[in-house]
C-alpha cells in the first residue's frame, strides 16, 4: 500500500489536514478561554485563547440560578427524544412502504413524498397553518411537528431498505405473517445501522433547531436551549434576567456578562460536542448511502 | 369513456385493498404531507390577495398583481436575488473545490489519520448555527474580538465589523466553508474509496507519479459524483441557509446590503413588519423561480448520468 504514496504529497496533505484541524478546534477553545476568564481581563485586555486569570466564577454565577438553563435542557431533551422516536416510527414505515418494489402504488406514492422537495408553497402558509389553524404557538408541538417527516431523511431511510435481501421478507409473507408483522420484527430489527443513522441525523436536527422557536415561541416557558443561547446573543439583559440577579450586583464587573454568556454556550452546546463525533461512523455511512448510492 | 375511468376506479381500489396493510404503514406520513405540504400550496394565490387574519384566506379581497408589483418596485427584490444567487454560487463552488482537496488528501495518508482528521473536520459540523454566532462574536466583536486585538496589535485601525458590509460576503464564505467542509470532503472521500484499486496498481507499474494518478485516475472517476451534487446544489441556488444569514450577522441592519437573502427577508416580512403581502409575494417567487431551476438542473443531470437523476 505505502509504495504507491509519494513522500512530497503525503507531506502536504498531512500539513494541509492538519491545519485546517486546528481551525476546526481553536475557536471552541476561544470561546471556552472566554468562559474561564475574569471579567476584568476581558474589560481592559479583550477576548484571548488562553485565560490570563482562569476563574470559574461565570460559571458559578450560572449555576447560582440555574432555573433557565435547566429548563431550557428540559425542553430540548424532550423535544429531542419525543422528535426523534416519533419521526423515525413515521419515516420508517413510510420509507418501507416505498421501497416495496412489488407495491404497485409505490411510485406513486413516491412521487407524492418527493414532490414537496422541489415545490412549496412558501413559508407564510405553512406559517398560518401551524401558528393559526392548528394553534402550536408556544406549545411543545409546534418544536416538535413541524419536522416529523423530512422528505431527505425518508429517502436516506429507503436507500438503506433497499439493500435489504428480498428474499427474507419473502420467505415471512410465504409463512403468512401480517406486513405490520413483517415491518416491526423483521425489518425494523435488520435494519439497525438505517435507524441508527436516520435517528443522529433526526437527533441533530431537533438538538440544534432555532427556527421554529423564533417563529412559535414567545414565553420563556418552552425556550429551546439554542433558543436561549440566541436570546442571550441578541439581548444580553436576557442573560441577566435568566440568571435573576437581584439589583445590587448590577455593574459589570459584579456581573460578568462577557464571561457568563460564554459559559451559557459551552454549558448549551458542550454535551453535545462530546456525544456526537461518538456517533460519527454512523453519519459517514448515512452520507455514503445517501449521496453515492440515493 | 366513463366506462373506461369506472373500470380504471375500482381497479385502484382493488389494489389499494389488496395491499391494504401497506398503505395503513404509509398513512401517516402521506397525511402528515397532505397537511403540512400540500394544504399549504393554496399559498400560490396567497400573494394576489391582501390577507387578513381577521378575515381569513377566503373572504380576504384580491388585489391582482399589487403585491409583486411593491416588491419587484422597490430594490429590494435585486437585491436578495443577487446575494441569493452570488453567494450561494461563491459557496457551492469553494466548497466543492475544498472538500474535493480534502478528500483527495485524506486518500493519501494512513487510515489511522483518516480518523483523527475526520472527527477534528467534522466538529463544526455538529455545531448549530447559534454556537458559530457565538464564535463570530468572539472573533468580531468591536472592543474585545480577536481579529481588532490582532489588527491592533499590527498596528491597524479595528475595524467595526457588524457595521460594515464590505468584508461580509467573505466572512461567510468562510464561516459556510468551515462548517460543511468535513461533512462534503467525507462523501467525496467515500467516493475515492470505491473507486477499484487496480487502476493505482496499473498506473504504479507503469511508472505514474501520484500527482499524475490523482490526475488521470481519481479525479476523472469522481467526476460523476462532483456532477451530480454540484447540479443538486445549482438547483437549489435560491434557498439559502438562514441560520447562516440571520445568526452570524447578528441581524444587523447595517449589513442588509450584503447579506440580506431571500429567506431572511421573508422571516422579516412575515415576523417583523407583518407585511403578509410582501412575504407570500417573495416566497412565491422563489418557490417557482426555484422550481423551474431544479428542473433545469435535474435535466443536465438526466442527459450525463441518466441514473442519478431525481425524476
Amino acid at each position: 500500500m505505502s509504495s504507491r504514496r509519494s513522500g512530497a504529497i503525503r507531506a502536504l496533505s498531512h500539513v494541509v489536514l492538519s491545519g485546517f484541524s486546528i481551525l476546526c478546534i481553536l475557536p471552541l477553545l476561544l470561546i471556552l478561554s472566554i468562559s474561564l476568564s475574569k471579567e476584568m481581563d476581558l474589560l481592559t485586555d479583550g477576548y484571548a485563547l488562553i485565560p490570563k486569570t482562569p476563574t470559574l466564577e461565570a460559571y458559578a454565577m450560572v449555576f447560582r440560578h440555574p432555573d433557565q438553563l435547566l429548563s431550557s435542557y428540559g425542553v430540548t431533551i424532550t423535544v429531542t427524544v419525543a422528535g426523534t422516536f416519533f419521526s423515525l416510527l413515521i419515516t420508517s414505515m413510510l420509507a418501507y412502504v416505498l421501497s416495496r418494489r412489488d407495491y404497485p402504488l409505490a411510485r406513486k406514492t413516491s412521487f407524492f413524498v418527493f414532490f414537496p422537495m422541489l415545490f412549496s408553497g412558501g413559508l407564510v402558509p405553512w406559517y398560518i397553518l401551524v401558528a393559526r389553524t392548528l394553534g402550536m404557538r408556544d406549545t411543545l408541538f409546534a418544536l416538535i411537528v413541524p419536522y416529523l417527516v423530512i422528505p431527505w431523511f425518508v429517502l436516506l431511510m429507503k436507500g438503506f431498505l433497499s439493500s435489504m435481501p428480498a428474499s427474507i421478507l419473502e420467505a415471512a409473507r410465504i409463512d403468512g405473517a401480517s406486513e405490520y408483522r413483517i415491518f416491526f420484527r423483521l425489518v425494523l430489527p435488520l435494519n439497525k445501522p438505517g435507524i441508527a443513522t436516520v435517528a443522529l441525523f433526526c437527533a441533530l436536527l431537533y438538538w440544534n433547531d432555532y427556527w421554529l422557536s423564533l417563529l412559535f415561541i414567545q414565553t420563556t416557558r418552552t425556550v429551546s436551549l439554542q433558543f436561549l443561547l440566541f436570546r442571550i446573543m441578541s439581548n444580553i439583559d436576557f442573560l441577566t434576567s435568566a440568571l435573576a440577579i437581584q439589583a445590587g450586583v448590577r455593574t459589570q464587573v459584579d456581573l460578568p456578562q462577557q464571561s457568563a454568556r460564554m459559559a451559557m454556550c459551552i454549558l448549551a452546546a458542550g454535551p453535545m460536542m462530546f456525544v456526537f463525533p461518538f456517533f460519527q461512523k454512523y453519519f459517514v455511512k448515512g452520507l455514503i448511502v445517501g449521496a453515492v448510492k440515493g | 369513456m366513463a366506462a373506461g375511468r369506472e373500470a380504471q376506479a375500482v381497479k385502484t381500489i382493488r389494489t389499494i385493498w389488496k395491499h391494504r396493510e401497506l398503505v395503513v404503514l404509509s398513512l401517516p406520513g402521506v397525511l402528515f404531507l397532505l397537511v403540512f405540504s400540500y394544504i399549504p400550496l393554496y399559498g400560490i394565490v396567497l400573494p394576489f390577495k391582501n390577507f387578513r387574519y381577521d378575515l381569513g384566506f377566503w373572504k380576504s379581497p384580491w388585489v391582482g398583481f399589487r403585491n409583486f408589483a411593491f416588491l419587484f418596485g422597490s430594490d429590494n427584490a435585486w437585491r436578495i436575488t443577487r446575494n441569493t444567487v452570488l453567494l450561494n454560487l461563491a459557496f457551492i463552488l469553494v466548497m466543492t473545490g475544498v472538500a474535493l482537496a480534502f478528500a483527495l488528501m485524506l486518500f493519501e495518508v494512513r487510515r489511522r489519520s483518516v480518523r483523527a482528521y475526520q472527527t477534528a473536520m467534522f466538529l463544526p459540523y455538529f455545531l448549530s448555527w447559534v454556537v458559530v454566532s457565538y464564535i463570530f462574536l468572539a472573533l468580531l466583536d468591536m472592543d474585545r474580538g480577536l481579529a481588532n486585538r490582532i489588527l491592533e496589535a499590527l498596528g491597524a485601525e479595528p475595524r467595526l465589523w457588524y457595521n460594515d458590509p464590505g468584508p461580509w460576503p467573505l466572512l461567510l464564505l468562510l464561516a459556510n466553508t468551515w462548517k460543511g467542509a468535513g461533512y462534503s470532503a467525507i462523501i467525496y472521500y467515500a467516493g475515492l474509496m470505491n473507486i477499484d484499486r487496480e487502476y493505482y496498481e496499473a498506473a504504479e507499474i507503469d511508472g505514474a507519479t501520484r500527482f499524475q494518478q490523482i490526475r488521470k485516475i481519481s479525479i476523472p472517476l469522481l467526476s460523476p459524483l462532483i456532477t451530480i451534487l454540484f447540479l443538486l446544489a445549482i438547483g437549489r441556488i435560491l434557498y439559502g441557509n438562514f441560520d447562516l444569514f440571520y445568526n452570524l450577522t447578528r441581524n444587523s441592519t447595517l449589513l442588509y446590503p450584503a447579506t440580506d437573502v431571500i429567506d431572511t427577508f421573508v422571516y422579516r416580512a412575515l415576523r417583523v413588519t407583518g407585511d403578509i403581502g410582501m412575504s407570500s409575494a417573495a416566497g412565491i417567487y422563489q418557490s417557482v423561480v426555484g422550481f423551474f431551476i431544479v428542473l433545469a438542473a435535474n435535466l443536465v443531470v438526466r442527459r450525463i448520468h441518466p441514473e442519478n437523476s431525481l425524476f
